[in-house]
């Protein structure tokens, strides 16, 4: 297991450095620059030159890549000139809310996934079976960003319950309550599609182990039908689930990048859109390595816990 | 048989417990949400574009960091309350020398920053030399993106005594005054920059009628009363703003109550607001023009009849009126009706006339039809909504034998593409300027020194020796009327000349609660919250 782990972890390394030079040939190769957008309609040659050399961006890219590279392995992610503050201040902040919502989308994903796709298994082919198969499809059909819209419509301006946008009251008290409030509509607009895929998988992975053998044996020996499920079926169909749970991590911080912009969610999602409008490299550099990473160690988390409940995968 | 039965019973009752927990949950949340009725206490929420890229006022360059920095600070001057001209700010009454180079500025006395600091000449120093004087202690606490372009011939700011500062100019330059009334010309206290450095911008202090409080970043911006304000303290306890980047959740939020006035209005949303007795829209026509570049340097649009001609083919009252909602109001040249005097009332807008188009395009000998290429952006900095009037367009042109073909652009791209010049590569492309001072906009694209290889934005390379002339002259011209009548005349001769289709000039539109009084639009497209207050 410890090889196991260490081979895995090893990986990352090369795998987050890929997407730092990936993302920075894709920033210079996009047209436009961010002195253009900073300059609007003054754009003038000399304007656009003098804030160039004041913003380093007159250096050849390689150097200015190199340079970056240099500094963040020092912590340093450099200063937002769209923003005008630390890069890593800006992220940090940024990026919690974003896990705050991703992960809140995630526990909903999981547990909504898992009960539907386990209890459409268990009464296969019945009315529950049929309402979570086609419930399922639905949250897989609908683009998050699409529910977020009809969410607020419904939850926000008709019913008024909730929020329509932001993270906290602009003013006045706020506490957990108050963010819980405004999370609500973000978190499970968010999390249907991703629940979708779980319950599909659950589902057939249930039902592909509740044939096996020892199920039947286990059956026969007289234990309860709650434990045969829970304690043998599931843990085994399990198995198959966790690395796709890994997979829509992605998904989450991706589909977070619309459900930030249509709720007003401060997270880092609405802020690579604005930082790739605004030609920030330096914002776009840092934001987009910190998901990477987090979508790798998750993704590292999610094999490594396979490999724990499936030893068939950390030997081979 | 009977396990199941029970484990179906278990369910059940499990089943009911989440039910009454979801209930219970959404009952707290429920609670916690208010009557959503904001008090006289309350402060005034306004939802904005845009996460300020800084409150630094000689720092940022967008309108949307306009708005809030106009309502921290002061400048020397100010724009009069209902037009862009120039009145008294800080600066009580001052004296342009004949020659045009120095301007003697006499400063209002007693005024004092938020954090205490005195205004007096050594502070206005400061400022200019920190944005221009590359040896300044401050000057690595920018950059400062539009210094040089409309402060650049500023040679040195003199302290004469504690009330009056001298401004000596390297060469006469006209539109200097106005330029000091914009944005980047607010004044911010020498010992917040130095007690913060480049962070300032995130700890703005300046004279202004609020004090800033708090900045959450990408949440809000708050600012409080400033009981001493010089002008009279506001009337309401503060001002949030609030980033809402998304123009439909802006609307949402105004309709909502999460926001009391919104900036930019979708034209769809002001359309129906303005039908909505819940609501106010505010709009007002801004320095702002939309126009196309047509190619002059080749055929067809080489011939003078073929520009007046697509002038004539296009109609731009429908564009403003179906395509754009009523939010802009028919362009008559290039210079915008916001400025007030520079503005050439004089001039009819081309009319609607396509039979007199079809006449003047066959006269040119272009009757068995002609195609060109048509620059559109998928959208941008103030170009509105320029796919659907790209297309519009198109179709009143086919209408008299003109094949426009689109080619559609990145706002960036196009950008490059445009200001590198379109010669050899499109017939038309379109574009749009919002300038401070009537000179910027003619002076950096219509002018024959201006074409894109001597470093401007004549894209069409446009060229009138007249025109020129009164450009450069109106320039350095301190004379205001004499100013103006070079621009009167220079509009005249440029929309004879047609080197442009001139389409349109944008409203800006603020949505509000009937409970929000005081306020006005002005045609700068700030954001002047002073004289806010809470409707009774």
């Amino acid at each position: 297991m410890r090889a196991y782990v260490v081979r895995r972890g090893l990986q990352v390394i090369p795998v987050t450095f890929g997407v730092t030079l990936l993302v920075f040939a894709m920033m210079l190769l996009i047209p436009g620059d961010p002195a253009r957008a900073i300059l609007g309609s003054y754009a003038t040659p000399e304007n656009v030159a003098t804030l160039e050399r004041q913003l380093a961006l007159d250096r050849p890219p390689h150097i200015q890549y190199v340079t970056w590279l240099g500094n963040v392995v020092t912590g340093d992610f450099g200063r937002s000139y769209s923003l005008n503050r630390p890069v890593l201040d800006e992220i940090l902040e940024r990026f919690s809310a974003t896990l705050l919502l991703a992960g809140t989308a995630l526990l909903i994903t999981v547990v909504l996934g898992l009960t539907a796709g386990i209890i459409a298994a268990v009464k296969q082919h019945r009315w529950q079976d049929r309402a979570f198969t086609v419930g399922a499809l639905v949250g897989l059909s609908i683009p998050s960003f699409w529910l977020a819209m009809i969410f607020i419509v419904v939850f926000a301006l008709g019913l008024g319950w909730f929020p329509t946008s932001g993270m906290r009251p602009a003013f006045g008290p706020s506490g957990p309550l108050t963010v819980l409030h405004h999370l609500v509509l973000p978190a499970t607009a968010l999390a249907l599609v991703a629940a979708g895929v779980i319950a599909r998988l659950t589902r057939s992975s249930m039902l592909e182990v509740l044939r096996q053998d020892y199920v039947r044996t286990a059956t026969s020996k007289g234990i309860t039908r709650q434990s045969v499920i829970m304690r043998h079926a599931f843990r085994n169909a399990v198995v198959n689930v966790v690395p796709v749970i890994g997979v829509q991590v992605g998904f989450l911080l991706g589909g977070a990048v619309y459900v930030e912009t249509v709720f007003g969610w401060p997270g880092i999602g609405r802020m690579l859109v604005t930082a790739i409008g605004t030609r920030d490299i330096l914002l776009v550099q840092g934001g987009v390595l910190l998901v990477a990473i987090t979508y790798v160690l998750i993704n590292l988390a999610a094999d490594l816990v396979q490999a724990a409940l499936d030893p068939r995968i950390r030997l081979g | 048989m009977q396990s199941n039965d029970t484990s179906t019973g278990r369910w059940r009752r499990r089943r009911t417990t989440l039910v009454a927990t979801a209930v219970v949950a959404a009952l707290i949340l429920t609670a916690c949400a208010g009557d959503g009725q904001a008090g006289s206490d309350d402060p005034v929420v306004v939802g904005q574009v845009a996460e300020p890229a800084s409150l630094d006022p000689h720092v940022v360059t967008a309108v949307n960091d306009f708005r809030i920095n106009i309502n921290l600070y002061d400048g020397l001057v100010q724009y009069a309350a209902d037009s862009l001209e120039v009145e008294p700010a800080l600066a009580v009454d001052w004296t342009i020398s004949d020659d045009g180079t120095l301007y003697t500025f006499e400063l209002r006395e007693g005024v004092e920053f938020h954090d205490g600091t005195p205004f007096d000449a050594e502070v206005v120093k400061f400022n200019f030399d920190r944005m221009l004087d590359e040896d300044h202690p401050y000057h690595d606490t920018g950059p400062f993106p539009l210094a040089q372009q409309f402060y650049g011939n500023l040679a040195e700011v003199r302290v004469v005594d504690e009330q009056t500062v001298e401004f000596e100019l390297s060469s006469p330059f006209a539109p200097f005054l106005s330029n000091l009334a914009y944005p980047t010309g607010l004044l911010i206290s020498p010992a917040a920059v130095e007690a913060h450095g480049e962070d300032v911008g995130r700890n703005p202090v300046g004279t202004g009628p609020y004090v800033f409080s708090e900045w959450q970043s990408n949440e809000f911006v708050t600012l409080e009363r400033n009981p001493d304000y010089w002008d009279g303290a506001p009337e309401v306890p503060g001002v949030v703003f609030r980033p809402i980047t998304e123009s439909q959740t802006r609307v949402n939020e105004l309709m909502s109550g999460g926001a009391d006035m919104i900036v930019e209005v979708p034209p769809d949303d002001v359309a129906a607001l303005r039908d909505d007795p819940e609501f106010m829209v505010g709009e007002q026509a801004g320095p702002h023009v939309w126009f196309l570049i047509l190619n002059l340097a080749e055929a067809p649009f080489d011939d003078v009849r073929m520009r007046k001609a697509v002038n004539m083919a296009i109609d731009k009252e429908s564009i403003v009126n179906d395509v754009l909602q009523g939010t802009a109001t028919v362009a008559n040249g290039p210079i915008a009706e916001a400025f007030g005097a520079a503005y050439n009332p004089d001039l009819e807008p081309y009319p609607y006339d396509p039979d007199a188009a079809r006449e003047l395009i066959e006269e040119a000998g272009y009757g068995d039809g002609v195609e060109g290429t048509f620059y559109v952006t998928e959208g941008g900095s103030g170009m509105l909504d320029p796919v659907a009037m790209g297309e519009a367009m198109q179709a009143d042109l086919r209408d008299v034998g003109i094949d426009a073909r689109i080619s559609t652009f990145e706002w960036n791209s196009f950008l490059n593409e445009v200001n590198a010049g379109i010669e050899g590569k499109a017939d038309m492309a379109q574009m749009a300027w919002m300038t401070a001072d009537p000179d910027t906009l003619p002076f950096l694209t219509l002018r024959s020194g201006a074409w894109p290889d001597e470093g401007g934005f004549n894209s069409g390379y446009y060229a009138n020796e007249r025109v020129d002339e009164l450009l450069e002259a109106a320039q350095i011209e301190v004379d205001e009327d004499a100013r103006i009548a070079m621009y009167h005349e220079m509009q005249e001769i440029v929309v004879e000349d047609a080197p442009w289709v001139f389409v349109a000039s944008w409203k800006q539109s603020v949505a509000m609660s009937p409970r929000v009084d005081g306020f006005e639009l002005h045609p700068s497209f700030l954001l002047r919250l002073h004289d806010l207050r809470w409707a009774d």
